[in-house]
């Protein structure tokens, strides 16, 4: 049987930016994809925030960017428009990316460390040894083969499959799960500096976006939480209901439809289990407040690679051994995921009104140095009663 | 089984698979199939942000 140190489920972010770090500490790697195409479809907004890209160690280039933007609009249920700068909107905003081609460069990062990457190749079961992983079963061209593996990588996505074979609980609730629909949208009327977030009951539970892809083009989509939806359909017609009430947007055409879900949960307690860890979206690290999930899946990518190379070395895949891959990654973003999760458990039952005041308050703050903080103080300042859940949040 | 997918609607997102609580379909790439462990509980259906499933009779039109 053919045998790899790592082999990885899922050619997304996660599962690349994974493969590159163990193939650098000096694993041998097998990465398996299930499209016949790494990167496409695109199930993205493809907003990324600059200093992500560089604490995930990558050197940002011309080849995936499609476009810069200088902040973001926050835009009121009536319209109310506040204006955030680069360094006050924080995440999710300089960088909108080609992602179709900046996952295939990830995978190019992986294939030029010594990592090997096979296309239109699913995996449909986990293999075990003395109840413990130590393989897969996959199906390439309705032929079936098994690959031996001194440690599995569930990097699959949103679909969370490989985790759940090995018993790692990764169920989510419907309030945590936001089903999305976009439409790269072209001959639109934007001001393209900026990219566009519509809270309140244009999204229900979640918010519509709008990433510029160029002068007259850009991603316009949106999410829906799972408690909120009622008819089948509900998310593409809401979108178009919503394209349809944005003067600037009406007009446009949509040259590409994308679909997809993301998750909104709390941390997970655990992402491990004997010879597997999990990954990315696989292991429910989406931001529960921006939805955006790329940056935590590259920055987890770090300790997941190495500490899977290194399992491997010293010969001890346990789950105790893995540990220290959930130390790592919990160090980095856990706090966040939790603070986060928090605020979207608030944010999703505000009414419009709600929505309308708070926008309105920090309107009236002093923008020009504010943090996170500042705003919420700015909004306490003038009804103590939207924030009085928020309180311990702020510490 | 009761559960369909009509695949000029579909757009193998997975956004369906993910949120199935008893892990009980699985995306073929562009082909969804739906395990013996299914029991149409629907939220496939609620999920897809396309309305490509039917089949729970739980789900409005
Ligand atoms: C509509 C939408 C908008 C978004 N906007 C943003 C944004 O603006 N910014 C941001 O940072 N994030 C955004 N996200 C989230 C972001 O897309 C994900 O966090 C990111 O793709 C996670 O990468 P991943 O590698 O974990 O998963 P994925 O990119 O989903 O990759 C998983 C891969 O595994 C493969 N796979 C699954 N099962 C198997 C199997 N059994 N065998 C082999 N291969 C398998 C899949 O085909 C897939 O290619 C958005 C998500 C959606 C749905």
């Amino acid at each position: 049987m053919e045998k790899f140190d790592v082999v990885i489920v899922g050619g997304g972010p996660a599962g690349t930016l994974t493969g590159w770090h163990a193939a650098r500490a000096g694993a041998s790697v097998l990465i398996l994809e299930k499209r016949q195409e790494v990167g496409s479809p695109i199930r993205c907004g493809e907003g990324l925030d600059k200093r992500g890209i560089e604490k995930i160690g990558l050197t940002p280039s011309k080849k995936w960017i499609a476009h810069e933007v200088k902040g973001a609009h926050i835009i009121a249920p009536n319209g109310m428009k506040l204006k955030l700068t680069e360094g006050q909107a924080g995440n999710e905003v300089g960088y909108v990316v080609n992602r179709d081609v900046f996952d295939k460069e990830m995978a190019k990062l992986a294939i030029d460390a010594g990592a090997q990457l096979r296309v239109k190749t699913s995996v449909v079961e986990l293999l075990r040894k003395d109840g413990k992983v130590n393989g897969v079963r996959t199906k390439f061209m309705g032929k079936i083969k098994d690959i031996e593996a001194g440690i599995v990588v569930g990097a699959d996505g949103y679909e969370s499959q490989i985790g759940r074979w090995a018993g790692i609980d990764t169920n989510l609730k419907p309030k945590d799960m936001f089903s999305c629909f976009q439409y790269h949208m072209v001959n639109i009327d934007i001001d393209p500096d900026y990219n566009d977030f519509y809270l309140g009951s244009c999204a229900p539970g979640g918010y519509a976006w709008m990433f510029v892809k160029g002068p007259d083009e850009a991603n316009v989509g949106l999410g829906v939480q799972g408690t909120k939806l009622h008819k089948r359909g509900d998310v593409k017609r809401i979108l178009d209901d919503f394209v349809k009430s944005v003067p600037g947007l009406a007009k446009g055409k949509a040259i590409s439809h994308i679909a997809g879900a993301i998750s909104a949960c709390a941390p997970l307690d655990c992402v491990t289990a004997d010879g597997i860890l999990l990954i990315g979206d696989a292991a429910r690290m989406i931001d529960p407040i921006t939805g955006g999930g790329i940056i935590n899946a590259g920055l987890a990518a770090k300790p997941a690679g190495e500490v899977a190379a290194e399992a491997v070395a010293v010969g001890d895949t346990s789950k105790e051994f893995l540990q220290k891959y959930e130390k790592g990654w919990r160090a980095l973003i856990e706090n966040k995921l939790w603070r986060n999760y928090m605020a979207k458990e608030k944010v999703t039952t505000f009414s419009d009104d709600t929505f309308n005041k708070i926008i309105e308050a920090i309107k009236d703050a002093d923008m020009s140095q504010i943090s996170s903080l500042e705003l919420f103080k700015a909004v306490q300042a003038k009804y103590p009663e939207l924030v009085k859940d928020f309180e311990d949040l702020l510490m | 089984m009761v559960m369909e997918v009509d695949y000029t609607v579909c757009m193998h997102c997975g956004a369906c698979v993910g949120s199935c609580p008893l892990n009980a379909m699985f995306l073929h790439e562009t082909r969804l199939e739906f395990l013996e462990n299914c029991n149409s509980c629907g939220i496939c259906e609620k999920v897809c942000p396309v309305g490509a499933i039917t089949g729970s009779g739980r789900v409005e039109g």
